[in-house]
């Protein structure tokens, strides 16, 4: 499963980067390997302010539909208009052509609270051998 | 069963070919609509003899997967058998042929009836009063919404959010989005069930109700739910519970007992009028005395033995939905009811926890049953074991219908991996079980021996696996005649 090093995760499986001062969010190979064949893809729109932990964008696959959570609070800049147009990015290209939207944070703090990619491998491979699943 | 797919009606076409004549118009009838509204070319309707009509829908019925036909075990939409005497009451012509603008002196026996079944309700539940307008589950949740709103507009201290278990149903947390309130979830316990502390950390001044379905989506009973309501009450807020699980709780308890401060009830799934394409569908909100006031108009009122319609209240949120429902549903849970009783209501719980349970432990050997434990009149299994030979509880699903039995509800509750939730309802018998616990075993077998015959289900059907992800990308969902291009587009392709 491919986790970069270069980026930082959420335990609602999203990836944030830092990109010139602005956060570019997306989901996780792990996230769009569960949710299977993605069908739709909901984005905020841009100026919208999101907090931490909260919904900012929904996708649907096949099998249900899914919330994607801001990583960190700050103000929607920009958003990848070709996803809701080809859902299929997301499952082809992650962490590349799949991105969702980016994000000016408005408390950088939050950055750091975020899961380095070795954390991230740890919680996946916990959650794949759990007893809770 | 026909197992040949049937074409559409569209590709049986021959023109000039008619079932019925429709008279030539009349010249005031030509006259009567204006002539820009007037088409000028014949609407391209199939052109077919009414044998062909027949045949061609009874076929399509024939193809169906029903609960008169199958096994049916969806869990969560409770798809119990309708029993035909509510079928044959409800056509009745003094029912079937009322018309909802009758003054109410005349429907008195009617009225009559739509009083009993909420004192039926009320009895059932321990709520303190009904409103049967609802025609849906989901609009029985927004009526409960818009009663928690108006309830604390009264006491002047408006509230935005809505706290929601993740093992709810998935309707609260979209009905409560589309009353405008804020939805935070609350993230169960290791248990299954909802945590306390959890619940006491998301507390707050602006939580207007915590919506919890009990049973829950897992099939628990949430144990802690007096604590629960106890606590939700002292931080002002009210307890909505969805009651589509009702029909694990029939004469054995009562949400007004447990703090229940509303619900909706869903008739099609507990008290056995049609479900699903076969609706419509009823979804009455019960209210303790203290939210009364705040039900829809209009309602029901008896003074001495006669009955009318109370169309104003000062409190009411208003009317939600055309006169009083889908009434012709309302009397086939009448006569179900009222045949069956309180004891024979209590039986039907009881049966149903059994059977669930006594499909549980046939299954959970094979198919582990995250936080085992006693059900109730469900339960989720996790189809992850098979994951090694490639096989998903999608695939599983699909085979299940090579074996004559309609698949469970797949990858819901989320808390679960490769969800499989069945729920066998009470009618169902112990060879009917042990037929379905034999065939998801004999599945469970064929995946690790021959995994392509599950990856590649159903094998006779008469449609094999459907391309669901082009269906979802690109749907086709009109026929436009060959060639011609669609007129109305409902998609603009990318």
């Amino acid at each position: 499963m491919e986790i970069p090093q270069a980026l930082r995760y959420t335990k609602s499986h999203e990836w944030a980067k830092q990109d010139g001062g602005e956060i570019v969010v997306g989901i996780t190979a792990h996230a769009q390997e569960e949710l299977r064949d993605v069908v739709y893809v909901e984005l905020p729109p841009v100026g919208k302010a999101v907090t931490q932990g909260e919904p900012a964008a929904v996708v649907e696959s096949v099998k249900a539909a899914f919330d994607i959570y801001a990583p960190v609070s700050g103000t929607v800049t920009k958003v990848n208009e070709a996803i809701p147009k080809s859902p299929q990015l997301v499952n082809q290209d992650c962490y590349g052509q799949g991105w969702f939207f980016v994000l000016k944070p408005g408390q950088p703090a939050e950055w750091n609270a975020l899961m380095t990619a070795d954390a991230y491998a740890t919680l996946i491979q916990t959650h794949s051998s759990g007893s809770g699943t | 069963m026909a197992l040949k797919p049937e074409p559409l009606i569209f590709e049986r076409s021959v023109p000039g070919r008619r079932a019925y004549r429709l008279p030539a118009p009349t010249a005031a009838g030509e006259t009567l609509l204006p002539e820009e509204h007037r088409r000028q070319d014949a609407p391209p309707l199939p052109e077919v003899a009414e044998l062909d009509v027949v045949r061609h829908f009874t076929r399509l019925s024939q193809l169906n997967f029903s609960v008169d036909t199958q096994f049916y075990p969806l869990g969560s939409c409770t798809m119990k058998y309708n029993p035909k005497l509510n079928e044959r009451i409800a056509s009745w012509s003094r029912f079937a042929q009322m018309h909802p603008m009758q003054p109410a002196p005349t429907v008195q026996g009617f009225l009559r009836l739509l009083d009993e079944l909420e004192q039926a309700l009320c009895r059932i539940t321990g709520m303190a009063a009904f409103t049967l307008q609802p025609a849906a589950g989901a609009q029985g949740e927004l009526t409960g919404l818009k009663i928690i709103r108006a309830h604390h507009r009264l006491k002047r201290k408006p509230r935005s959010t809505i706290l929601i278990p993740d093992s709810a149903h998935g309707t609260n947390p979209a009905s409560a989005a589309l009353s405008g309130f804020r939805v935070v979830e609350l993230t169960s316990g290791a248990n299954g069930r909802l945590d306390l502390e959890e619940l006491r950390a998301k507390l707050s001044d602006d939580v207007a109700a915590v919506m919890l379905t009990n049973p829950n989506t897992l099939g628990l009973f949430e144990r802690d739910i007096a604590a629960i309501a106890q606590l939700v009450h002292s931080r002002g807020a009210l307890v909505y519970m969805d009651g589509a699980n009702m029909n694990a709780l029939l004469g054995i308890v009562r949400p007004g007992d447990m703090g229940v401060d509303l619900l909706q009830l869903n008739l099609h799934k507990t008290f056995s009028t049609p479900h699903g394409g076969g609706g419509p569908g009823a979804g009455p909100v019960g209210v303790t005395k203290a939210l009364e006031d705040f039900l829809p108009v209009p309602r029901v009122r008896k003074a001495g033995t006669r009955f009318r319609w109370e169309e104003r209240s000062t409190r009411s949120i208003g009317r939600v939905h055309g006169f009083y429902g889908n009434t012709g549903v309302l009397v086939r849970a009448y006569v179900y009811i009222r045949t069956l009783g309180r004891e024979g209501l209590q039986r039907v719980s009881r049966a149903a926890l059994i059977n669930a349970n006594y499909l549980k432990a046939r299954l959970s050997k094979t198919f582990p049953v995250p936080f085992d434990q006693h059900c109730l009149h469900e339960f989720v299994a996790s189809l992850k074991p098979l994951k090694a030979s490639g096989v998903t509880a999608w695939d599983v699903a699909k085979r299940l219908l090579d074996y004559g039995f309609y698949a469970p509800t797949v990858y819901f509750p989320l808390v679960v991996d490769e969800a499989f939730m069945i729920e066998p309802t009470e009618t169902e018998s112990k060879e009917t079980l042990d037929a379905f616990a034999d065939a998801l075993l004999r599945i469970a077998d064929e995946a690790r021996t021959r995994p392509e015959l599950v990856t590649h289900a159903p094998q006779q059907m008469p449609v094999a696996r459907l391309d669901e992800v082009k269906a979802a990308r690109e749907p086709d969902l009109r026929w436009t005649p060959a060639g011609a291009p669609d007129p109305h587009p409902l998609v603009t392709a990318p």
